[in-house]
Order: structure tokens, then sequence, then C-alpha cells
């Protein structure tokens, strides 16, 4: 077994990396891959509260890395999948703490055992975000339909190419398909053409994510979820599975018949 | 402008982006990219003669590569016919 290091990083804060992160590794783990995650965001760490783990962490990467314990023990075991683990960021501590080549050493003391490592990067362009890319076999960009989030994933995606990273995949979050129907949001096509990245995903805005969040339980695990079902197919697709891009223009409800039989779009 | 003309707002969303992103990935400001056009210009009329009011320099994407784009037209230069 090699595992594919995977970063998930957008320039911008707040657009849903962390989120992204924990549905992915989740949806990779009930489809019966072995994946450890791993939160880059020394001092502001929060993919352990998303992931509902927050009162099993004992060590952290910084202990591993300053040799206070043995990788396996920084590796907190996922409540419902036995092969799923977090390595929780340091939260005292600050980014210099680590380095771009203890990142990567630590990625290769997981690859022979896992399938997939998963790396929640820092918003950000500097020493976090930098250590969060250097592992990377595949980067994925995450973005909202609104101008400074997608200004700042074209810089990401600038420093990445100069980086000779390789071209990153597209995951467009939190897209509102009414807004986008009336015209008062950047569609996919828009992003797409303005990025000029490929597309892994789009993820609809829907509530469910902040009750999952509230809950520490990520969305994924809510078969009814748009927004789950979104992350459970881009987690197919990152295993090489041709999976098409959800409808999202079907809208329910009587707003939507409306706006059908009048045929304003 | 009218209820019925107004842009929407998606649409200016896209116009400034385009117009950002191509100044973020040159690291050109609109400044820099007039000056760069007027030492162009004199350049070129150096050399031929042209029609300053019709040039059209500008900076284009091309995917994520970019272009930088240079309509110039030459001065007409009325011909003496011989005889």
């Amino acid at each position: 077994m090699t595992a594919q290091v995977i970063t998930v990083t957008s320039g911008k804060g707040g657009v849903g990396k962390t989120t992204a992160v924990a549905n992915l590794a989740t949806a990779l783990a009930a489809d019966g891959k072995k994946v450890v995650c791993m939160d880059g965001d020394i001092g502001l760490r929060n993919l352990d509260v998303i992931m509902g783990l927050e009162n099993r962490i004992v060590y952290d990467i910084v202990d591993v890395i300053e040799g206070r314990c043995k990788l396996k023990q920084a590796m907190i075991r996922d409540k419902h999948y036995p092969d799923l683990y977090l390595i929780p960021a340091a939260q005292t501590r600050d980014k210099n703490a680590v380095s771009p080549s203890d990142m990567t050493r630590i990625c290769n003391d997981l690859r022979p055992d896992a399938d997939f490592v998963i790396i929640d990067s820092p918003a950000g362009i500097e020493r976090g975000f930098r250590n969060a890319i250097a592992p990377a076999d595949r980067v994925l960009v995450v973005t909202n339909p609104e101008v400074s989030a997608v200004r700042d994933a074209d810089r990401v995606v600038g420093i990445l190419e100069a980086e000779e990273k390789g071209s990153p995949s597209l995951i467009l979050n939190r897209l509102n398909p009414t807004l986008v129907r009336n015209n008062d949001m950047l569609s996919a096509e828009d992003v797409l053409d303005l990025l000029g990245i490929q597309l892994i995903g789009i993820v609809p805005e829907d509530e469910s994510v902040i009750i999952g969040s509230n809950r520490g339980a990520p969305v994924v695990t809510d078969a009814k979820s748009r927004a789950g079902q979104a992350f459970r197919n881009i987690a197919k697709r990152l295993q090489g599975q041709e999976i098409p891009f959800m409808d999202l223009e079907q809208q329910g409800g009587l707003w939507g018949a409306i706006q059908k039989l009048t045929g304003r779009k | 402008m009218g209820f019925f003309t107004r842009k929407r707002s998606a649409e200016s969303a896209k116009e400034r982006l385009q117009l950002v992103l191509v100044h973020d990935r040159t690291d050109l400001t609109p400044a820099q990219l007039e000056s760069l056009k007027n030492e162009l210009l004199e350049a070129i009329s150096h050399y031929i003669e042209i029609d300053p009011e019709a040039v059209q320099i500008g900076l284009e994407r091309d995917g994520r590569s970019q272009k930088l784009v240079a309509d110039i037209p030459l001065r007409s230069v009325s011909r003496h016919r011989a005889g």
C-alpha cells in the first residue's frame, strides 16, 4: 500500500477547507479505505472539533516532530470508522514549530500503511501553507462563488504552478443554485473559466453542514444531505471513479414550481 | 437605469474578477501597463507612422496563461501616383 497524499487549501479562510477534509476523509473511510487526516493549522486547530474527536487528544503533530511521542501515539482513531485517523495540530505553538521537511517525513512514514493521507492546510500563503503542500501528490483548492474567495484561490493556483505541484482540482463550495439562477451568484462555469483549472466537485449550500459540525459528525454520514452527497461523490472521484456531477438545478418546493411554470430563470 | 436593464450582480462579479486576476497574475498595475503602452508606442513610431488614437493594447487571459495583445493600425500614407 502506498498512500496518496492530498492537500486541501484555499488561500482565503472560512471557505470550508476543514469541512471538506473531514467529509472527504470520512467518506473515503466509509468506502473501506485506510485514511489519515492531518490538521496543518498549527495554533488554530479545528479539524478535531469538526470530526468530534476533541476530547481524545493526548499528543499532537509537534509532539511527534520534537520526539515526545511516536507517530502512532498521535494518531487518534475515529469513533465510527476504525480505519480513519486524525493527527491533530498543536494548539499552543506557532507554525514555525513545523517545517516542510517535517511534513514530508511524517507523510512518508504514513504512506506504507494508508490509502489516503489528507492534509488540512491553514488559510494564507505563508509557512503553514508551504508546510501543507510540501508532501502533496495532489492538491485540492476549495473556493466559494464569491469575488474575494475566487481571487485568493487564483493566487494559490499560481503559487502551486510556480512550485511545480501540478494543476490542482477545484471544489466549489457553498453554491446557492437559486442565486445562480437569478444571476446573483457566480456560476460553476464562471468560476472554472476564471480559474482555468479542472473541477472535482460542486457542493451546494446546505444547512445540514452546520448541524453536522455542531454535532461533530461530518455531513457525509447524513444520507439525505445534498452537501453530503456532493462530498461522497468527490471521494469516489478521488478513488478514480467517474461520477457525473449532481444536477443542482432540480429545485423542489412551490417557488421552484412557479419559476418553472412562468419560465423565469 | 430601469429595473429590466439592471445588470445582475454575477455579471459585475465576473467582469471585475477578470480584470483583477489579469493584473494579479502578471504583477502589473494598471499604471505600469499604461507606461508600458506609451513606451511601446514611442518605440514603434521611430520606425513607422501609427495612429495613436486607434491603438489598443491590453492583457488577455487564455486559460491560465496571459497574453499582451496589441492592435496597432498604421497610418495610411498617401501615395503619389506617377504621371
